[in-house]
Formats: structure tokens, C-alpha cells, sequence
């Protein structure tokens, strides 16, 4: 593997750069002059399939870190903007890689299918998601195949379900002001 | 704990701190060395007991229906197991080379070799200790799991989550004026830089400029939040290795700073003072002489901490290659802020991707050698410095002009006009219930807080309310440092360990 362009030459996949073109997409910060140094950041669409060795590709391309890694529940949501070629799935794996080199970040999202909620685990390529990808395995119940100890870490372990997808309702607590005067 | 038949759950986990544990780790049996995981999901998932077990390690093959066909619920798919350390002979040798750390994949010569791990090491010399999550010196409620052999910590395993309130589901349920009241409780050390940049990510989606004067406004009220938070350090790192001088000292001179920020924003402590669109006020007047005795103050007396800690024998024992960590592994491992620079990387975001008007601003990024805990305390002390040294330029440089952007959109009337026009009234009354529609997008900004990176993710559907809001805690991200730093030092160490990471447990669980 010798880099991204490698792997994105082998697993033709949609990059996209800065806010041409694709409204709603665009990091608009990345224009602003308040963010004077600052490149346009980079987006890429990987399938499932060419997340791994793509994101093996940016790190012998000299992103030395994995900076974040989340899930995104599109369930209420779903026509999102995306640029053409991608299919549109519930859930979202975001990446956020960044090489200190050349101070650049790139951003990798992998769409997700509801009924197969599988990724690989970048945990060898990345050791420090591990973190990361439990919460992401926590709050949404994506599985990350190959990641060495994916249990809860937020949430009690023995707690049903995952809190930040859509579906997931906010619970109350009735209030009850004891000290207060009943209705007169 | 020595017994030798230690297959039996009590004696692996330790007759001492037994009672320490919850009864999941008592309980969950285990009969032999492959069905540890098998057995604890059974003993989970109780409630069903038509559904299959999944295989001890493996999850390719994860059972998604059931024997009927029906899909598998959530308890299901959810119980994977316990968060605990356990027993070598409990482990499989995947997650116990993490644990020991040899799943680095660094550069030769600092890589430990996977086949010198001894996985088959008896469990008999060893024993499992909890310290935490009420223990003092874990600054909050972070529960460490310790492997000892001896006084030798054999391996760590840090156990988070006690004080997780779902913050960022929480953030979905607000709108955009409220969400810095919700995220300036994250960091509770340094709020403004929770609000910080949480207004950065929505002014990208926004697409506003903002007048000159907020943006240094806001410079100035992080910088002094930075060295309160790194007095807040020094006070509580003095504190957990014996001097209990230096926490008075660092606690008096945050105080100088929390006066001002009581003065300004209202409040000590979660201010809601950076709101999307600008700050919630200007600056008090006379505030360039209370920030100057501030800058008078804290400089001269960073030396006397100089005199009281870095020439102590005691304290250098203590920390003098303690915790040493190589570059390789910090960036390996996604660690960020002191701890990153104490490696020798030079990585500052203010630095090397200015936001706001930091390329503006002359200073120096200070960066250790050993990346021991020595290190990560002189990065902090000088950094208290450094910002010192950029609050000065700022009272010089601040600019005139408004202190927020005047765009109708996002901000309320000033409380004047309120009494006396009608439109403005209402104007006020929709901002503050319904606020303000985004444009749909998503946008990552990062900024450098005390402790790293604080990066936010955010997803707009277009409506007033965040479809999705990511906070990149530095602290949460740190804390996989522990295990590493902590492997093969001795227990009495583990907390100076701990406490040169500074973590903010209200950040690590959110």
C-alpha cells in the first residue's frame, strides 16, 4: 500500500474538495478569514468495503492521527446531501483523520446500512480509537469487527439499547415539588 | 490469592477488595478459560433464554436472527460483556496485548513484541485492584483497574462512564442559543473553550462574519481560561503528590482570574458568555487593569512555584521519568495538547492551524523532551507563561467596535429597545424560543484547549436545533495514555500518573 491515491485509484471512491459544487456538504468555516490558514477541508465517501484500506492509505500517506471518530443516526434525516454515487444508508461512521506534517485534515463517511451494522475496526491501524469506536459501538450499536475489547464504556453494561440513535426516546422524570401546596 | 485453584471466581479477583466489586464481576463464573465471554453473556441476557450464544471472540459470525427466525433485539446485540479487568486466564490474548500495550504498531525499537507477552502467566502472583471512582486522586469519578504483581503495575484498564448524562443527546434537544448553556458544563475547568467552539462550528454553518472585537474578546477570555484551568492543575498536582502548599497557591491565583470572569460574565464557573453570533456582553469597564494585576500577578508568582516544586528533590523524584511516553505512541495513541508537546512534537493548534486571530499573536509553543510527568508539569508551567505573555498583546491589540455580529438572524435586540418597540419585542421572543434556523451541512472545527484538541462535530438538518452534535473531548482521548504510562511503574506512581494526564471527568463521560 502505498498511499491514498493507491487506494483510491484501486477502489474508485467520490472525493470531495471544498464547498464546490456540493452545497451542504462544505465546510463554510474553511472560507471564512477567521480561519486565514486554514485549507478547505476534505470529505471522502468510502464504501464499507474500501474504508480500511483506504484509511491504511491516508496513514502511510502521513496522517499520523486518527483526531475523531463518531456515528451519525440519519434516521429522520435520510436525504441528506450527498454527492452522486453514494447511496444514502441510516448510519454514518465519521472519521476525522489529521496529519500533522502538512496540517490537513481529512474527514472519511462511511454510510451503513440499518440491517448490517458492521464495520472494520482501524483500531491496528489506529490504536487510539479504541475509545472512540466503543462509544460509537455504545451509543449507536454500530460493530466494529477486529477491535479487540468492544464493550460498552458510557453506559452501564448491562444497559438495553443505544442512546443516541433517533429512535432512542428521551426519558422523563416527572417533577414533583413535595414541599409545595397542593391545588387549593 | 495465591491459591492455586484459582479457576474459581473469588480467588482470581482478590480477597481484599472483593466487596469493591459489583456483583457482575463476582459473578460471572467461569468455568474455563474460552467461555468467559460466553458465559457472561449468558448471565446478562438471562431474559432470553431461547437466544443463541455468540462465539467467545470472534464477532463475524454474530448471530443477527434467532432460531425462528426473528431478529434479535437490542439486550442482545447490547450485552457484550464486561468493562471490567479480569483474570489473565479470563482474557482472551487479543485484548490482553492491548491491555498490556504491545498493540501499538510503532516504529522499531519501541514496539514491544507481542510474543513476549506472557499470556500464559498464572494468575497466581498477580492481583486485580480497584482504585476509584470515589478515590480523590482521580480528580472526579475515574475508576482504574490495576493488575499488580507486587507493587508492580502489571497492566491498567481505566473504567469511565460514572458520570455520563448523555450531553450530546441532550444538545439535540436544544436549540442553537441554548446549547452552549449545555456544553459549557463538559470541560467545567475550561467552559468558555466548550462554548468556543461550539460557536465556531455554528458560525461555519452559519457562514457569519464576526466583528473584530469579539473575536479578541473571545481570545482574551480563553486564554485567561487557560491559565486558570492550568493553576487548577498545578494546585491539584501539587496536591496528589504531597504539597499541599501549591494548592493553596494555585487555588488562590485561579480565584484572581474567576473574580474576573465572575465580573464579566456573571458567573465563576459555566459562563454562557460565547454565544454563536458573539459573546453575551462587552467587557467591563477597567477591565484592561484587572486583567494587567492578573498578568502582574500570576507571572511573577509562576517563579515561585518554579522555586517551590521544579528544584524539590522530592517532587522530581517523583515525576523524573515517570510516565514516559514516545512521541510514536502519543500520536498513536490520539493524544493531544501537554501531553502530545511534552514528547517533543511542537502541535498547537493555535500555532499550526490558527482559528480565530492567533496568527496574530507572538508566542512560543512549548514542547518537552522525555515525555515524563517532569515534562508534561514544565509544559504547563511555562504555557501558564506563554498565555500570560498573549493576554498582554491582546489588551493592546483589542480593537473597538461591537462585540457582536449585528445580523438580525441570530441576534436578539440590545434589552433597550425592547421597551420601546414593539418588533423588537417580538424579535427577541422568537430568537430566544425558537432561535435560529442552520443551514443544513455538517462542518468539524477544533480548537486547543487546556487539555487538546476540543473538536466539534455538528450536523444541521436545517432546523433550530443540532440533528447532531460530536464533542472531541481531549480528556476522553487522553485517558488511553493510562495503560501505556502506567505499565511496569509502581503503584504508588499510578496517581502521578493520572494526575499529569489532567483529565475532566465531566468531559471523559459527557
Amino acid at each position: 500500500m502505498t498511499g491514498a491515491a493507491e487506494a483510491t485509484s484501486v477502489d474508485p471512491v467520490t472525493p470531495v474538495e471544498g464547498p464546490a459544487g456540493t452545497a451542504g456538504l462544505s465546510d463554510s468555516g474553511g472560507g471564512s478569514s477567521r480561519f486565514p490558514g486554514r485549507p478547505v477541508q476534505e470529505i471522502v465517501f468510502p464504501t464499507r468495503e474500501q474504508y480500511l484500506p483506504l484509511v491504511q492509505g491516508y496513514r502511510d500517506d502521513g496522517f499520523e492521527m486518527c483526531i475523531d471518530l463518531c456515528g451519525v443516526d440519519y434516521l429522520t434525516h435520510f436525504n441528506r446531501h450527498l454527492p452522486d454515487g453514494v447511496q444514502p444508508e441510516r448510519f454514518e461512521v465519521v472519521v476525522n483523520l489529521l496529519s500533522l506534517s502538512t496540517a490537513r485534515r481529512v474527514r472519511l463517511r462511511v454510510q451503513l446500512p440499518e440491517s448490517d451494522l458492521e464495520a472494520a475496526s482501524i483500531f491496528d491501524v489506529y490504536p487510539g480509537v479504541e475509545a472512540m469506536e466503543r462509544e460509537a459501538f455504545d451509543m449507536f450499536g454500530i460493530i466494529f469487527v477486529g477491535h479487540p475489547d468492544l464493550t460498552r464504556i458510557l453506559m452501564p453494561e448491562d444497559w438495553e439499547g443505544h442512546p443516541l440513535r433517533k429512535d432512542y426516546g428521551v426519558g422523563r422524570v416527572p417533577v414533583q415539588f413535595k414541599g409545595a401546596p397542593g391545588p387549593r | 490469592m495465591t491459591d492455586p485453584t484459582s479457576n474459581t471466581p473469588e480467588d482470581g479477583v482478590g480477597g481484599t477488595d472483593a466487596p469493591a466489586l459489583p456483583a457482575t464481576e463476582r459473578g460471572d463464573g467461569a468455568p474455563n478459560d474460552t467461555t468467559i465471554r460466553a458465559s457472561a453473556h449468558e448471565a446478562e441476557s438471562s431474559g432470553h433464554p431461547d437466544t443463541p450464544q455468540p462465539p467467545p471472540v470472534s464477532r463475524d459470525e454474530y448471530p443477527k436472527v434467532g432460531p425462528g427466525g426473528e431478529a434479535i433485539g437490542l439486550s442482545t446485540e447490547t450485552s457484550e460483556g464486561h468493562q471490567e479487568l479480569t483474570r489473565r486466564s479470563a482474557t482472551d490474548p487479543g485484548e490482553l496485548r492491548r491491555e498490556v500495550g504491545a498493540v501499538l504498531r510503532l516504529p522499531e525499537g519501541v514496539v514491544i513484541d507481542p510474543a513476549n507477552i506472557d499470556v500464559e502467566q498464572s494468575d497466581d502472583n498477580t492481583m486485580i485492584i480497584n482504585m476509584g471512582p470515589q478515590h480523590p486522586s482521580t480528580h472526579g469519578v475515574l475508576r482504574l483497574m490495576f493488575e499488580l504483581d507486587g507493587e508492580t503495575v502489571l497492566r491498567t484498564k481505566p473504567v469511565i462512564g460514572y458520570l455520563h448524562t448523555g450531553m450530546e443527546k441532550t444538545a439535540e434537544e436544544l436549540t442553537y442559543v441554548q446549547g452552549s448553556t449545555n456544553v459549557t458544563r463538559m470541560d467545567y475547568l475550561s467552559p468558555l473553550h466548550n462554548e468556543l467552539v461550539l460557536s465556531l462550528a455554528v458560525e461555519a454553518l452559519l457562514g457569519i462574519e464576526l466583528p473584530a472585537r469579539a473575536d479578541w474578546i473571545r481570545m482574551l477570555m480563553t486564554e485567561l481560561n487557560r491559565v486558570s484551568s492550568h493553576l487548577m492543575w498545578m494546585a491539584t498536582n501539587g496536591m496528589d503528590l504531597g504539597s499541599t502548599s501549591m494548592m493553596i497557591y494555585g487555588f488562590r491565583e485561579r480565584e484572581m482570574v474567576l473574580a474576573f470572569f465572575e465580573k464579566t460574565t456573571g458567573l465563576r464557573m459555566n459562563h454562557n458568555f460565547i454565544r454563536p453570533g458573539g459573546t453575551a456582553a462587552d467587557l467591563p469597564d477597567g477591565w484592561e487593569d484587572d486583567v494587567t494585576i492578573i498578568c502582574d500577578t500570576v507571572l511573577p508568582r509562576t517563579d515561585e512555584y518554579d522555586e517551590l516544586l521544579t528544584g524539590q528533590p522530592l517532587f522530581r523524584q517523583r515525576t523524573e521519568s515517570i510516565g514516559r511516553l514516545s512521541a510514536e505512541e502519543a500520536l498513536a495513541l490520539s493524544l493531544t495538547g501537554p501531553i502530545l508537546r511534552s514528547t517533543g512534537v511542537p502541535w498547537d493548534l493555535r500555532r499550526s492551524m490558527p482559528y480565530l486571530h492567533y496568527d496574530q499573536v507572538d508566542f512560543d509553543v512549548i514542547v518537552g523532551t522525555y515525555g515524563d510527568n517532569f515534562d508534561r508539569y514544565s509544559v504547563r508551567l511555562n504555557e501558564i507563561r506563554e498565555s500570560i505573555r498573549i493576554i498582554r498583546q491582546i489588551v493592546e491589540k483589542m480593537p473597538a467596535g461591537d462585540y457582536r455580529v449585528q445580523d438580525k438572524k441570530v441576534t436578539p435586540p440590545p434589552r433597550a429597545r425592547i421597551d420601546e418597540s414593539m418588533e423588537a419585542l417580538i424579535h427577541h421572543f422568537k430568537v430566544f424560543t425558537e432561535g435560529f434556523k442552520v443551514p443544513e451541512g455538517e462542518v468539524y472545527v477544533a480548537i486547543e484547549s487546556p487539555r487538546g484538541e476540543l473538536g466539534c462535530y455538528l450536523v444541521s438538518d436545517g432546523s433550530s436545533k443540532p440533528y447532531r452534535m460530536h464533542i472531541r473531548g481531549p480528556s476522553f482521548v487522553n485517558l488511553q495514555a493510562l495503560p501505556v504510562m502506567m505499565r511496569g511503574g509502581l503503584l504508588a506512581d499510578a496517581v502521578s500518573v493520572c494526575s499529569s494526564v489532567d483529565p475532566v471527568m465531566g468531559e471523559v463521560d459527557r
